[in-house]
């Protein structure tokens, strides 16, 4: 058992977060993590039976592709899925070493490899199955939101961002402080409706996903066609009556 | 790597590779990456990396190689390439993969002379390339991107999801971001689709129908730009109107053969280019001859506003109903028309008229596969242009722009070259653009004279040739006429074959006597691809981070609508392998072959290597590879004389060159006046005259014209109907050819695919990484479909087709046209490639479309059998394929079929030979 800490009065609550009617679902994100993460000092992401028959591995992010039946009908939702850095955090409170802990300072939540026992327990409490087991080492690995890239003063500002930010192609992905409601993030939430995944659980995830948008061309409503519909229509002709200048 | 040309980063530790990052200043990407952008690292480290030159042992197929030095290499390919010089360069047929080298490569078979050369084009999107740059003098993608800034509606007729990813991806971010409208029309709902406000799920192949319908619902309703068309197309130019005539159908032109139109002010006809006048867009007239003409434009409202056009008479064939074309229409008016672009932004244009803004239609559009690879593609990407013509929206603020540095004079280029002096370069690059009949590369007969008959009365505007033809033309064709297949990076007896199993057979057939139908086959690449077990020599490439490359002016160039810009890519990693860069080992051996351009008069090489030739090379004074950093001070732009510290200035800014265009030449630019003066003095065209777009394309009545019998050069008895219905200077609209020789009831159903955005070709599957985004591909189809067939999710199906059939698993989903299944491409491989284990989920479960696809149309008694191919460009219409499905038996065996017996490479060394 271990405890989540007190927030302070202040404290920051970073996370990311997703545009749900941007994300085309290209892997981008996904692979970027697990270029940066694997050499950085999370340690490594392990693969397993790299070119054999079950290709298998650790991302702290995967991709998701739904179809869902909604307003306007059927489409396809991609969703990017990785640790949600949550308020309530399931996955530190059951961990029985301790390695599992959330930041006071920012919220994120990490994990201690070296108090890790591998138990898995907070895999089995995380509902967004964003925790899973290096097999190689025995330690469970996640999303560190790129801890090693947003406080890295060698990193020219720009570049202190998550990987996966960085790298988003269509721009889906935003980072930023959640508890400041003047931030980039907390004002995208605000004005696109941003939602948590999966809120009757309680968990009060940090990260917020932005839902699918539809946006449409008002007409004026068209008219069923003359039905002659034969030859040059006098609309047109009345077009090509008028003068023009080459 | 691929075809996005990427800007990246590449970050060392310790002298290996530990990051590879957007570039954020470069013009592609501005800093994003894609999936296989971000597994470079798993690229480099690929154990399918080739290691040596390797010299054929066992029979062709078996994967048997002994490994030889590169003297010997070299050696063995110099001997044999100077032979077929000295007697018939022509039987030399060097075809190349995706690749960024076309300039070096084409180049190298022009002063080698042999007209059989050719890239992935024709295999891709050659349709999207002709169909552009015979109609707006740019293209789709490669030459042209939407205005994501201003655009508010956005039309995307299919589309390659590999293919210019991450400029896409930015844009539809932009896009959305401003709330703009994007409607996706495509038989799949994947990626882009997903995104998009409207779906349209159209059936295959007839995308040309539903934009005529969208035309003639514009023409109903008087909703086109007549001023854009009388200042900027043909649509005012005079068509005769003499059937029977040797000019029928052409252009009319004064004496000095300037075109004329019909000016309403003065009564008169004049210079179509004349300015000031009130040009007819309707009518009839009398030509001094007394022949009649009439405008362009009344002979394509006569056609579109024709009641087999509108939406009623096409909605079922479409998939898509009336109510739905004519919305979309209404929406198109609507953006177009009542909410035009206004840039505070004077410009002048090539008339001398000073304009105080640069107004538009922020109507953008993209097209690509699936209209690319059906063979009614190049007919209905005209169609797309034709679109975008009628409502002005060309190249103006909100709607598609050129990338520099198009346009270009219209068609593109100069006709293909033509064999010189025997044993001589080409008169001209082997691709070119053909104006008429006398352009044809064919002999008195009317036979082709090339291998893959591009540019033959077979496929005449075959611009980008037809690779998917050219193992089985020689194999058909024989010893006597193709000596050496040379390949590099192209999968031809894979994924970029249709019916890899013929294609292999033909690779491996040997006469009575031995040897085999195709003599010798040299194969470049850096990996082992299915491709690699067919070749005699191996010549061994290295990744893309072991190399200098060039994105050049020359080739496919990384430019915007912002201006010119190419860029290098620089070698961060040393070989670890005895491997060289393939632009290295092709001009060695040019400078081996003592080909003019690569050897001096007296033989010695004139380049070191490929950094060298970037640098030195000047394919005409002043211009060479690299546009940037010219002239012996480095501030030449476009043209100046070799600069020998450009690739220091290329690394120091980032390894790219971008020039920005100054405001006033953003827009219009195949008519403003600053932009093409501008664009000639950098070298971009030769000529800066106002690029007319080509509403009526006159070329294509050229040919029409020699199939009625006129002119000197016509075409064979058996194919003059066959150019009169496919050459119609207006877009038209027909049945894909090998759906209409197929039986639809046997098999009522498209099969089409789709690129993964995390694979680019065949070329992921070797990554760590990127397999274990999708190691497997299913066959997907509708729900309601699957549930007729009593199909579920996970069944093992039969697809099959007039060609042959394949087993595979099924999957279920809603966002795909109800009459067509899908696959992902080439996630299929063949056991023992890539260097991936036995029982490999790529081997096991994955298939390739292509068994069930022929390169050849059905046989016909009466016919000639054509391939099959639009027949004006010679695209691969790999999109036409018709199946059935049926679910498997119980007994079924797990595995996809066919499964071609594994050939994995085994490599004989040097010592185990000793």
């Amino acid at each position: 058992m271990t405890m989540l800490p007190e927030r302070a009065p202040g404290a920051k609550k970073l996370g990311l977060v997703i545009d749900l009617d941007t994300c085309v679902g290209c892997h981008a994100c996904a692979v970027n993590c697990k270029e940066w993460n694997t050499g950085g000092e999370a340690g490594i992401l392990p693969d397993y039976d790299k070119y054999g028959p079950e290709p298998d591995g650790v991302w702290f992010n995967r991709i998701h592709s739904y179809e869902t039946d909604g307003e306007g009908g059927s489409r396809t939702v991609n969703v990017p899925r990785s640790c949600l850095h949550c308020e309530d955090a399931l996955c530190v409170t059951v961990c029985p070493t301790g390695a599992s802990y959330k930041r006071v300072q920012d919220g994120i939540v990490l994990v201690d490899t070296d108090k890790c026992i591998g138990c898995q327990l907070c895999s089995w409490a995380c509902p967004y199955g964003a925790r899973e087991l290096d097999e190689k080492a025995g330690v469970m690995r996640k999303c560190t939101l790129c801890i090693d890239r947003i406080y890295d003063e060698n990193l020219p500002p720009a570049e202190r961002e998550p990987a996966c930010v960085a790298t988003c192609p269509s721009r889906a992905r935003h980072f930023g402080d959640l508890a400041d409601p003047d931030s980039k993030v907390s004002k995208l939430v605000k004005e696109r409706g941003g939602v948590d995944l999966l809120p009757g659980l309680g968990y009060r995830p940090t990260n917020k996903y932005l839902p699918p948008r539809r946006a449409t061309i008002p007409t004026a409503p068209v008219k069923p066609p003359a039905p002659s519909g034969k030859g040059i229509g006098t609309a047109l002709l009345g077009l090509l009556d008028k003068a023009l200048s080459r | 790597m691929c075809a996005c040309r990427c800007g990246i980063k590449v970050h060392l530790e310790n002298g290996k590779l530990r990051y590879i990052e957007g570039n954020r200043d470069h013009p592609i990407n501005r800093g994003v990456l894609c999936g296989k952008g971000s597994a470079g690292i798993m690229t480099a480290i690929s154990p399918a990396r080739l290691s040596t030159p390797l010299r054929r042992t066992g029979v062709r197929g078996s994967g048997e190689f002994e490994a030889i030095s590169w003297d010997e290499a070299l050696r063995i390919a110099t001997d044999r390439l100077a032979a077929i010089r000295a007697t018939d360069p022509n039987r030399l047929a060097l075809f190349t993969g995706r690749d960024q080298s076309q300039s070096l490569t084409g180049h190298f078979a022009r002063m080698f002379g042999t007209i059989n050369y050719a890239a992935h084009g024709g295999f891709c999107s050659v349709n999207m390339a002709a169909a552009g740059l015979y109609s707006v003098g740019g293209a789709f993608w490669e030459f042209g991107e939407p205005d994501w800034e201003h655009a508010q509606l956005f039309l995307l007729f299919g589309v390659a999801e590999d293919h210019d990813s991450n400029p896409i991806k930015l844009g539809l971010g932009r896009l959305k971001a401003r709330g703009a409208k994007i409607i996706s029309i495509n038989p799949v709902r994947t990626g882009y689709s997903a995104i998009a406000d409207e779906f349209v799920a159209i059936t295959p192949g007839t995308d040309g129908l539903l934009v005529f319908a969208l035309i003639h619902c514009l023409l109903e309703a008087g909703r086109v730009d007549t001023e854009f068309l009388v200042r900027y197309t043909n649509a005012h130019h005079l068509v005769i109107d003499a059937p029977g005539d040797a000019e029928h159908g052409l252009i009319a032109r004064d004496a000095a053969g300037r075109e004329l139109c019909f000016d309403r002010s003065s009564g008169a006809l004049v210079a179509a280019q004349a300015v000031g006048t009130d040009p007819a867009l309707l009518g009839e007239f009398a030509l001094p001859d007394g022949r009649r003409a009439r405008p362009a434009f009344a002979l394509l409202a006569e056609r579109y506003c024709g009641p087999e056009h509108a939406p009623e008479a096409v909605a079922s064939r479409c998939g898509v109903d009336a109510a739905t074309i004519r919305r979309i229409a209404a929406e198109i008016a609507e953006v177009a028309f009542n909410q035009p672009v206004v840039l505070d932004q004077p410009w002048t244009d090539t008339a001398g008229r000073r304009h105080a803004t640069m107004t538009g239609r922020p109507v953008a559009m993209h097209a690509m596969r699936g209209v690319s690879a059906h063979s009614n593609g190049f007919h209905t990407c005209r169609a797309i242009h034709v679109l975008q013509m009628l409502l002005g929206a060309i190249d103006t603020p909100g709607s598609w722009r050129y990338k520099s540095p198009y346009p270009k004079p219209i068609p593109g280029g100069p006709p293909p070259g033509k064999p010189g002096t025997p044993g001589g370069p080409l008169d001209a690059p082997p691709l070119g653009f053909p104006r008429g009949p006398e352009d044809l590369l064919v002999d008195e007969a009317g036979e082709p004279l090339r291998l893959d008959r591009a540019f033959s009365w077979e496929a005449p505007i075959a611009i980008h040739g037809l690779m998917h033809m050219a193992i089985a033309r020689a194999y058909e064709a024989g010893p006597e006429a193709i000596d050496t297949l040379f390949l590099f990076m192209s999968n031809m007896a894979w994924n970029s074959a249709m019916n890899p199993g013929e294609t292999t057979r033909m690779l491996s057939e040997r006469d009575a006597q031995g040897g085999y139908r195709i003599p010798f086959v040299i194969v470049a690449d850096a990996f082992a691809s299915e491709t690699v077990a067919y070749a005699d020599l191996v010549l061994p490439d290295t990744t893309y981070l072991e190399r200098y490359d060039c994105i050049s002016l020359l080739d496919r160039p990384i430019g915007s609508a912002e201006g010119p810009a190419d860029a290098i890519r620089i070698p961060v990693l040393r070989p670890d392998r005895d491997v060289r860069p393939f632009q290295d080992v092709l001009i060695e051996l040019a400078g081996r072959l003592r080909l003019a351009d690569f050897a001096d008069e007296r033989g010695a090489p004139l380049y070191s290597s490929y950094a060298d030739y970037m640098v030195r090379h000047e394919r005409r004074p002043g211009v060479g590879p690299l546009a940037g950093f010219r002239g012996e001070d480095g501030r030449g732009i476009g043209k100046g004389a070799p600069n020998p510290r450009q690739l220091e200035r290329y690394v120091e800014n980032g390894s790219f060159w971008r020039h920005e265009l100054p405001h006033e030449q953003l827009y219009f630019k195949h008519a403003n006046r600053a932009y093409l003066t501008g664009a000639k003095a950098m070298g971009l065209i030769d000529d800066d005259a106002q690029i007319v777009l080509q509403l009526y394309c006159e070329p294509l009545q050229r040919f029409r014209l020699a199939a009625e019998g006129h002119g000197l050069r016509r075409p064979p008895l058996r194919l003059r109907e066959r150019i009169m219905r496919f050459f119609d200077p207006l877009p038209i609209w027909y049945v894909p050819l090998e759906e209409a020789m197929t039986d639809q009831v046997r098999f009522p159903l498209h099969a089409i695919t789709q690129r993964p955005m995390a694979m680019y070709h065949s070329w992921g599957s070797h990554n760590a990484w990127l397999r274990q985004v999708l190691p497997e591909n299913r066959i997907y189809l509708h729900r309601d479909l699957a549930a007729q067939l009593g199909v579920r999710d996970e069944d093992w199906v039969w697809v099959r087709s007039r060609n042959g059939s394949i087993r595979c698993q099924a999957r279920t989903m809603d966002g795909v046209n109800r009459d067509t299944v899908w696959t992902w491409n080439a996630i299929g491989k063949r056991a023992g490639a890539w260097a991936l284990k036995h029982d490999a989920p790529e081997f096991r479960r994955g298939f390739l479309l292509n068994h069930v696809i022929s390169e050849y149309l059905p046989k016909r008694d009466d016919e000639v059998q054509h391939s099959n191919s639009d027949p004006v460009t010679g695209q691969a219409a790999w999109f036409d394929l018709s199946v059935s499905i049926e679910p498997c038996g119980p007994e079924t065996h797990h595995e996809t079929s066919p499964r071609p017996a594994a050939n994995p490479l085994r490599v004989r060394w040097a010592a185990e030979n000793s």
